[in-house]
């Protein structure tokens, strides 16, 4: 798998009269993890929704597998992974509910091994407990429980590892970098160090306009 | 684990319906567990009756002429105060993002939220609506014409509804803004509806209207989810 699964060409985004990057362009190939770096507010949530496709406030090119993003949608969405701000976890259900109703509208994520993944990120007993019962980490960890049951090849993360705890975050660490290596690719923000490895890249983007002032 | 290759990741036609499905249990299962949320649209419905013959007057004569109208208006009003939250607590806890990224076709999703919640609010508005006709002396033979106009009226509120709904959910106070969104288009509705329980009342044929109210819910139907994801994509991308 040498074809570059994501290509970024000369992206350019402002908000608020403010450039957050401009001439932007990078290649992600499956095994490779990026990691986006940035100060507060340099537009690193901007970026990730951009090539998620929940935002359109950006001018530049995206492609996916080498064909437009805008023409190859569905086909993205579905080998797509999104975790955003909020951890979209619904309090009035259970962590197995929430999975379960995922599992549903998301063809990739694997509906067998639910207990499974609760188990792995430590919700055993948990799961007949409504969401709103449980603390922020374990809310964030029910929905980070869908990186165990994905089969989509692009993950794209932002702060996965905030609010859980040191164990936690060596475990999903471990699990993305096991990603890479099984031919996934991810593209990740987090203000954590992460232990380098051969397919780990960085972008920084202080350095790309906007916030250094 | 193994990352599935392109072709793989076809979309099956039973799992366009299976999404359908999902999201319209989830739905039904949040509102049961929030049974506040259901209750409030039909208690506002039962105290407009309830306190309309109080402060106008309690002659029934006067009341029978009043009711399809009173009736009427306390329907629309009870499904707009019920419209706020249809996507609001989808978009504040992130969900409504993930629905946006499912592959399944964001017509589909938004069909079944509306499903829901017609299902939540118009239908229960609906069955209750001959109790109130019975509370403002609406003549027997208006209850028919009533429930008919309520049952093809309501969907086609919760649809239109959700057009503002999905418009001001991005907006910190949506709340007013809906209803003057809605509200202009709430009311050929309302003219409709009211004309045909008026016509049942009187025994004039009820076909004209309940067509037109028919014409209109399948025009809210074939239309509103586009303008609905189209609204919700430009919401969460703000």
């Amino acid at each position: 798998m040498s074809e570059a699964l994501l290509k970024v060409e000369a992206l350019f985004c402002e908000r608020d009269e403010r450039v957050l990057f401009e001439d932007l362009s990078f290649m992600l190939h499956a095994g490779e993890v990026l990691q986006i770096e940035g100060q507060n507010g340099s537009g690193k949530t901007t970026l990730l929704r951009i090539l998620s496709g929940l935002s359109s406030h950006y001018e530049g090119d995206i492609f996916w597998r080498g064909e437009p993003l805008g023409e190859v949608r569905e086909n993205f969405l579905a080998e797509m992974l999104y975790f955003g701000h909020q951890p979209g976890v619904k309090a009035m259900l259970t962590p197995e509910e929430n999975l379960r109703w995922y599992t549903s509208v998301q063809p990739a994520l694997d509906r067998v091994t639910i207990y499974e993944a609760l188990e792995k990120v430590g919700l055993r007993g948990f799961e007949d407990m409504p969401c709103h019962s449980l603390s922020a980490g374990q809310n964030r960890r029910v929905s980070l429980a869908r990186l165990y049951l994905s089969r989509s090849p692009l993950w794209i993360l932002d702060e996965p590892f905030t609010a859980i705890d040191k164990r936690g975050v060596a475990e999903k660490e471990a699990l993305i970098r096991q990603h890479a290596e099984m031919g996934g690719a991810v593209i990740l923000t987090t203000h954590h160090e992460l232990t380098a490895h051969d397919g780990l890249r960085r972008i920084n983007l202080d350095q790309l306009a906007g916030t250094n002032s | 684990m193994n990352l599935q290759t392109n072709q793989q990741l076809e979309i099956k036609e039973p799992a366009l319906m299976s999404g359908f499905v999902a999201v319209l249990k989830r739905d039904l299962m949040l509102a049961y567990r929030r049974k506040s949320d259901l209750l409030n649209p039909l208690i506002f419905f039962l105290m407009v009756a309830t306190l309309f013959p109080l402060g106008v007057s309690p002659e029934p004569q006067f009341l029978a002429e009043v009711a399809p109208g009173v009736v009427w208006v306390a329907a629309l009003l009870a499904t707009l105060l019920s419209m706020d939250g249809l996507f609001r607590s989808d978009y504040e806890d992130g969900t409504l993002e993930q629905m946006l990224l499912c592959p399944q076709p964001l017509f589909l999703t938004v069909m079944a939220k509306v499903l829901a919640h017609w299902m939540m609010t118009g239908l229960p508005l609906t069955l209750m609506a001959p109790l109130l006709g019975v509370m403002l002396f609406l003549p027997g033979e208006g209850m028919g014409g009533l429930m008919l106009s309520l049952l093809l009226g309501t969907p086609t509120l919760s649809l239109v509804g959700a057009i503002g709904a999905a418009l001001t959910v991005g907006l910190r106070k949506g709340g007013v803004l809906i209803s003057l969104l809605v509200l202009p288009l709430y009311i050929p509705v309302l003219i409709f509806g009211t004309g045909a329980v008026q016509a049942a009342v009187t025994g004039l044929p009820l076909v004209g209207f309940v067509a037109l109210l028919g014409a209109m819910l399948v025009l809210g139907l074939v239309l509103a989810p586009f303008a609905i994801s189209a609204a919700l994509r430009i919401s969460v991308s703000g």
